[in-house]
């Protein structure tokens, strides 16, 4: 089966049903991409699929053949950050931290889809991304810095 | 001043305590000098100054024993070094350093001391003591009851500022010149002519001189670093996904298992079958481990699937299968045999609020459910046995615990037992308990050689964790002019720390505190006042949750007096300010008044609640807007003020309230762990939801530094949260909901 991950082409030997989760941190070592709770009801392991959000616990391996597979080591780096995480360190959103790589993909993919997006239309977006230590306020703040951000450019 | 001048000593981490002479636990055990694990692993050229800083040619490493579970605990405990050791936070290393006795909380000890934070009489501070010399004594390494800041706030500041004093003075050897007119800037001494010399460059001499210690620290208006905003040190890996967690360890060769064992938490297991798991793809192994099995495979999806193929038949639970009995036993602790403390016992509550004849007497029972920490990090530790050592790499808040059972489990001394403390996802107690790191120690003592990484599935998280107590409350109170004139609350729950520490294999004498912690000392002048702590068999196992005792107590002790204050007809937050006597808790509350306008109502179909809680020396209050919709309540602000002595660090702090009022409230409205056929019925996040980002209020915090001790603020804006939230639909609806999870009673939005 070949994958493509972060613009990184790879050929692993899986099951097609093996979650994309396990594939990309298990078979590839892509570690950013978190598993929570393997039911859709988190969104730590979100990645995109072709630009959009998916829950990566919940799409099957062969499902993701064929697709540009982006996690958020390939949004951006510590050396070159995407708007979103630019503004995730403004704001200094992260306590533990671990929900927050599934936080941001979805806060890119709404922004490539909204890129003014409402206080309701944030959440909306968000509320399937659950994080325990609530940094909520701090999420919305940092999803309203990025779409200023992001209009500058 | 005073409390800095007498702190001002190398000597002070067992100065302080000199005061308590002839106390029990062996004095001489206390005043030993623990050795300093730090010289163990020196090289050529390095030099330890002190437990808590490191200095070699390569760097500067600051050394911060406490865990950090996502509070920020190593940031916080980094900038009180740099602050005295003259250091940028951009030019030092963090290390959370590896277990030793060295490393002894002294602020848990405080918090563990039966007398109120307020109390500071000598016998009060006696006492203190002496819990510090127990938890000296058993070398406690522990992170937890909001303890980093108090503990590590006079250690690690004079840990920094005898670093640099000492090497200054070896500057002083080196060049002749007088080290008291040098100064210290960026890591570097400064000489009386200009030139500078790299802290780095000192190292090795400054080891051969002996340490300053006579010094003492700087005034706060004199700190660069602390009381201002820094960027935690974790924040750019946290922001761009390579933060890595114990979850992301994986050793070259590591295998990957996850365990089932009895849901029945501590029944055994019966019998198993696996021949169906042992066939499937990639499924290396099927190992049996206390209480359950471990499938090792190569992929964790694999060894999840397999796992879930094997038949088992598990044995009966050792505490009550059914939720009923659980609610029973608390019922029936409401005696005499059962009373294990009433430290609160102002006035004749007997006469006022039993014996008088035509009083407005208030009612009412209160309940709050056993709640699951789940930290979205699901439980996990990687573990490597060999015949002479083990490694253990691991998220974990008590790795003196974890190293000393695994050298029990293995029988290889202790020393041998190296535990490699990781970040961790989360974990609001979790980590405090050790069930992960000691089955992955059973599974790779049967595969010696392979480093083995053990990840539990949600469900198995979900539903082994040790829970939160369950706990009941009642309450009879009497009203008169107005005014609240008798308040007896009695509390009954299981001992946590009975519970908690019996599975270490410790018994906790006398009362558990925990059972009336944040009620029986709160700071209010009522006339007839008395909280009594009535201990309940022990149920299911549990342990400590975000704010322990206080998490179900601040809301059955505030709510209670609120159903009293509105019996008086009085207004809330007047009528506890009146009740106040301590000035700094006083203060809180007239910030949250301020903040919110609570003059001013909030206006039809809405309701405004405030409560107060001090718990961990924590005066915190909040007032909570919500409005009643047809789709049920929507909680819209919440204002919190707490008394912190010192804000650490604003960012941070106001991060951390706001976190844990949403928390707090996400438990409060829909959260709870029950049990069926002594199975936990919540196994993942659909049926544990907490708040979700559409559910949450705008949050404003406020830090008060009136009160001259400094505290944490990882646990106390739990507390009154809920009690804030009760309080507002109350106000809002007329219905007085005192049972969590609120959802049982009301709609929420």
């Amino acid at each position: 089966m070949k994958l493509t991950v972060d613009g990184t082409a790879h050929e692993v030997d899986v099951e097609e049903d093996m979650p994309l989760l396990w594939v990309l941190r298990d078979e590839l070592g892509y570690k950013g991409v978190k598993y929570g709770c393997g039911v859709a009801q988190c969104g730590a392991c979100t990645v995109h699929l072709n630009g959009a959000a998916v829950r990566s616990c919940q799409t099957w391996a062969a499902d993701a053949e064929g697709a540009e597979i982006t996690t958020i080591q390939g949004l951006g780096t510590p050396d070159a950050l995407h708007a979103v995480q630019e503004a995730w360190i403004t704001h200094q959103v992260a306590q533990c931290g671990y929900c927050q790589a599934g936080q941001m993909m979805q806060a890119a993919a709404l922004l490539a889809e909204t890129p003014a997006p409402s206080d309701a239309d944030i959440d909306d977006a968000m509320s399937g991304n659950l994080c325990r230590c609530g940094t909520y306020p701090r999420i919305r703040a940092a999803v309203k810095t990025a779409a200023a951000l992001l209009s500058e450019v | 001043m005073g409390r800095v001048g007498t702190i001002a000593r190398r000597s002070f981490l067992v100065g302080s305590v000199a005061i308590v002479s002839g106390v029990a636990f062996g004095y001489y055990m206390y005043r030993k000098p623990s050795a300093n694990p730090l010289l163990d692993d020196l090289q050529e050229g390095e030099a330890a100054l002190t437990p808590y800083v490191k200095i070699d040619a390569s760097g500067i490493t600051l050394i911060t024993p406490r865990a950090d579970s996502g509070q920020g605990a190593y940031s916080v405990q980094a900038m009180m070094i740099a602050e005295e050791l003259d250091v940028d936070m951009d030019q030092v290393r963090v290390d959370p350093g590896v277990p030793s006795p060295a490393y002894y909380n002294t602020a848990l000890a405080a918090e563990s001391a039966p007398f109120r934070p307020t109390d500071r009489s000598t016998m009060a501070n006696t006492t203190r003591g002496v819990m510090d010399a127990v938890m000296k004594f058993t070398g406690m390494q522990m992170t937890g009851g909001s303890t980093t800041v108090p503990d590590g706030y006079e250690k690690l500041r004079m840990a920094g500022a005898v670093a640099r004093e000492t090497l200054k003075v070896a500057a002083g050897r080196r060049t002749g010149q007088d080290p008291k007119k040098m100064t210290t800037e960026r890591g570097h001494v400064i000489l009386p002519d200009g030139t500078r010399i790299a802290y780095t460059d000192l190292a090795a001499e400054a080891a051969q001189v002996e340490p300053v210690d006579h010094l003492a620290l700087r005034h706060p208006s004199r700190w660069r670093i602390m009381g201002k905003p820094m960027l935690r040190h974790d924040i750019v890996a946290k922001s761009t996904g390579t933060q890595a967690y114990g979850i992301d360890f994986e050793p070259e060769g590591a295998v990957h298992a996850t365990v089932r064992t009895n849901p029945r938490k501590g029944g055994a297991m019966l019998a198993y079958d696996a021949s169906a798991a042992e066939t499937m793809r990639g499924v290396q192994k099927v190992v049996p481990v206390t209480g359950g099995v471990a499938v090792v495979a190569d992929n964790t999806w694999r060894a999840f699937a397999a796992a879930q193929a094997i038949d088992i038949e598990w044995g009966d639970a050792p505490y009550p299968p059914q939720m009923d009995a659980h609610w029973q036993a608390l019922s029936d602790s409401f005696n005499d045999d059962q009373l294990d403390s009433r430290k609160r016992d102002d006035g004749d509550v007997a006469a006022a609020a039993y014996d008088a004849e035509d009083a407005d007497i208030v009612e009412a029972e209160y309940r709050a459910p056993y709640l699951a920490h789940a930290p979205l990090e699901p439980s996990n530790a990687t573990v490597l046995v060999t015949d002479t050592r083990v490694d253990v790499w691991s998220g974990t808040q008590v790795p003196r615990f974890v190293q000393a059972n695994i050298a029990r489990l293995t029988g290889i001394n202790v020393d041998d037992v190296h535990v490699h403390v990781q970040m961790m996802g989360g974990s609001f107690g979790q980590r405090l308990e050790d069930d992960v790191e000691r089955q992955a120690t059973e599974i790779a003592m049967q595969m010696k050689g392979t480093p083995v990484k053990l990840t539990y599935r949600r469900e198995e998280d979900m539903t082994h964790d040790h829970p939160r107590q369950i706990a009941m409350a009642r309450g009879r109170g009497v009203v008169r002019d107005g005014q609240v004139h008798a308040f007896d609350l009695g509390i009954a729950m299981p001992s946590v720390m009975s519970s908690q520490m019996g599975r270490q294999g410790w018994t906790v004498p006398g009362p558990d505190l925990q059972i009336v912690a944040g009620a029986w000392e709160q700071p209010l002048a009522i006339p007839n006042y008395r909280v009594s702590g009535y201990r309940a068999p022990e149920l299911a196992p549990i342990s400590s949750w975000r704010s322990v005792g206080a998490s179900t107590n601040g809301f059955f002790h505030d709510v209670f007096l609120d159903e009293l204050i509105h019996a008086a007809g009085a207004d809330p937050l007047e009528e506890r300010l009146r009740l106040m006597w301590h000035d700094p808790s006083r203060k809180v509350l007239e910030a949250v008044a301020e903040m919110s306008n609570w003059a001013t109502l909030p206006g039809a179909g809405r309701g405004r609640g405030v409560a107060f809680c001090t718990s961990f020396g924590v005066p915190v209050a909040e007032v909570i807007d919500v409005t009643a919709t047809p789709e049920g309540i929507r909680i819209d602000n919440v204002w919190v003020a707490a008394e912190v002595g010192r804000v650490i660090d604003p960012v941070n702090f106001e991060n951390l309230v706001q976190g844990g009022v949403i928390f707090a409230l996400g438990h409060a409205i829909n959260c709870e762990i029950t049990y069926a056929d002594g199975m936990a019925e919540q196994d993942n996040f659909y049926a544990f939801e907490g708040l979700r980002m559409r559910q949450a209020p705008k949050i404003e915090v406020r830090g008060l530094e009136n009160d001259i001790h400094v505290r944490g603020m990882g646990e106390p804006m739990v507390p009154p949260a809920a009690a804030a939230l009760s309080n507002a639909i109350f106000a809002a609806t007329g219905q007085r909901i005192r049972e969590m999870p609120m959802n049982r009673h009301i709609d929420f939005v």
